[in-house]
């Protein structure tokens, strides 16, 4: 491993320990916790939206989630590291069969829909997870 | 005048900042950056420090040149440069210099030879616009055009921008800012790009144009002094704090409330608008 990816891998290790960020694709529904500085202090506000494209580049990583807002499309573009990025939430899994879903774009309403992913593996890993982390409070 | 350092570009990647900005940065490797030889008043008629960078093997370098290495007893390095520094910044011979050498939020001019880019047209090398695409245009679609006049002068002027050889030149970035250091690694983090390609030995001088930050070791940051020049390090990924510079803030709630109460209302309408994008864009 060159110097840059060993700067690149410590970085994000030491960012990745403080906040876990799921594992997300193209299609999945998001809800990104997003910190927003108001005068004096900052408050973390919730964005949600469809995941319409990934860019995997080390600490360049990005992703981009749109949603339709009073009726206008916005699109907001995240780096994944930032530490703007207070959380990363994962609502549903979509079906697609694209790496990015640009052409949602160009499309509104019934047709903009995302078929969800149905996976009963994945939903009880999801069960588990929560089971334990419930276990984890309690003790 | 301190000295300066030679490091090598060893690539760029990405920093940020606790509220959430990202820094741009080329990170540089200070190889067993070390002083050759001293010049002195005395002596030479000038003061300053010879610096060595990198380890060359002995069958590499000249018997000459060896010696030269040897009078001094350093170990032969790939890249010797000069710095003029002011008599109480002379360094020992044999010192090695740190990463600390520099500290977080100072400003530097990097030297170095910019990328080749071999033989370049026109449009390329010196931002021409070419021909046009079509009415007539034949081959010649990135050609320079007309190089002069008629009859008289009946010559073409000497510096005329033509095509030929671009980049491969020295180069020095001025007024760059130093955003993180690691002396461990020797490792120095610059804000923007350098000149050069990566693996390329650059010099790094303080900033002509700026005064001397006020934290700068003087003589210099060396190894045996490490401790106190010695910095304490920002999280994995982040630039050092000395290196934060405040944004431009929007408005606060209570400067648009009163500008509100004060414009008409339709003025106040639009001012509020103005802050919503502003706040979309820092975010």
């Amino acid at each position: 491993m060159n110097l840059i990816e060993t700067l690149e891998a410590e970085a994000i290790e030491s960012i990745t320990s403080d906040k876990k960020l799921p594992d997300f694709k193209a299609g999945d529904t998001l809800r990104v916790g997003v910190k927003v500085v108001e005068g004096d202090r900052t408050r973390i506000q919730n964005y949600e939206g469809v995941c319409i494209a990934r860019t995997n580049r080390g600490m360049g990583s990005s992703f981009t989630v749109r949603k339709i807002s009073f009726g206008e499309g916005v699109e907001r573009v995240f780096p994944l590291y930032s530490p703007n990025v207070d959380s990363v939430t994962v609502l549903k899994r979509g079906i697609v069969r694209r790496a990015k879903l640009y052409y949602l774009r160009g499309l509104t309403g019934k047709r903009a829909r995302i078929a969800e992913k149905r996976d009963d593996r994945e939903k009880n890993t999801i069960k588990a997870e929560k089971q334990e982390a419930a276990e984890a409070a309690e003790s | 005048m301190r000295s300066g350092v030679i490091a090598k570009k060893m690539g760029m990647t990405r920093l940020f900042q606790a509220d959430g900005r990202h820094v741009p940065v080329t990170v540089l490797q200070l190889d067993n950056c070390q002083v050759v030889s001293v010049r002195e008043a005395e002596r030479d008629g000038y003061t300053a420090v010879q610096l060595g960078a990198g380890t060359a093997k002995a069958k590499n370098v000249s018997k000459p040149v060896r010696g030269h290495f040897a009078k001094n007893e350093v170990e032969p390095k790939l890249r010797v440069a000069e710095f003029r520094v002011d008599e109480e910044a002379l360094l020992p011979v044999g010192a090695t210099l740190t990463a600390d050498h520099f500290v977080a939020g100072q400003i530097v001019d990097v030297t170095g030879q910019t990328q080749g880019k071999g033989f370049a047209g026109a449009m390329k090398r010196h931002g021409f616009g070419g021909l046009r695409a079509t009415h007539g245009v034949s081959i010649s679609h990135r050609s320079h055009g007309s190089t002069g006049q008629r009859q008289d002068p009946g010559k073409v002027f000497k510096n005329k921008k033509m095509a030929g050889h671009m980049g491969d030149r020295q180069r020095t970035q001025q007024n760059l800012e130093v955003v993180r250091t690691d002396a461990n690694r020797g490792l120095i983090f610059i804000k923007g790009s350098v000149p050069g390609h990566k693996g390329a030995w650059l010099i790094i001088n303080d900033a002509m144009k700026v005064p001397l930050h006020a934290d700068a070791p003087i003589p210099g940051g060396l190894r045996r002094n490490a401790d106190e020049t010695a910095t304490e390090d920002a999280p994995a990924g982040m630039i050092e704090d000395a290196a934060v510079h405040e944004a431009a803030t929007g408005p606060t709630d209570a400067e648009i409330e009163a500008a509100a109460a004060a414009a008409p209302a339709e003025e106040a309408s639009k001012s509020d608008e103005n802050s919503g994008d502003d706040a979309k864009k820092e975010g």
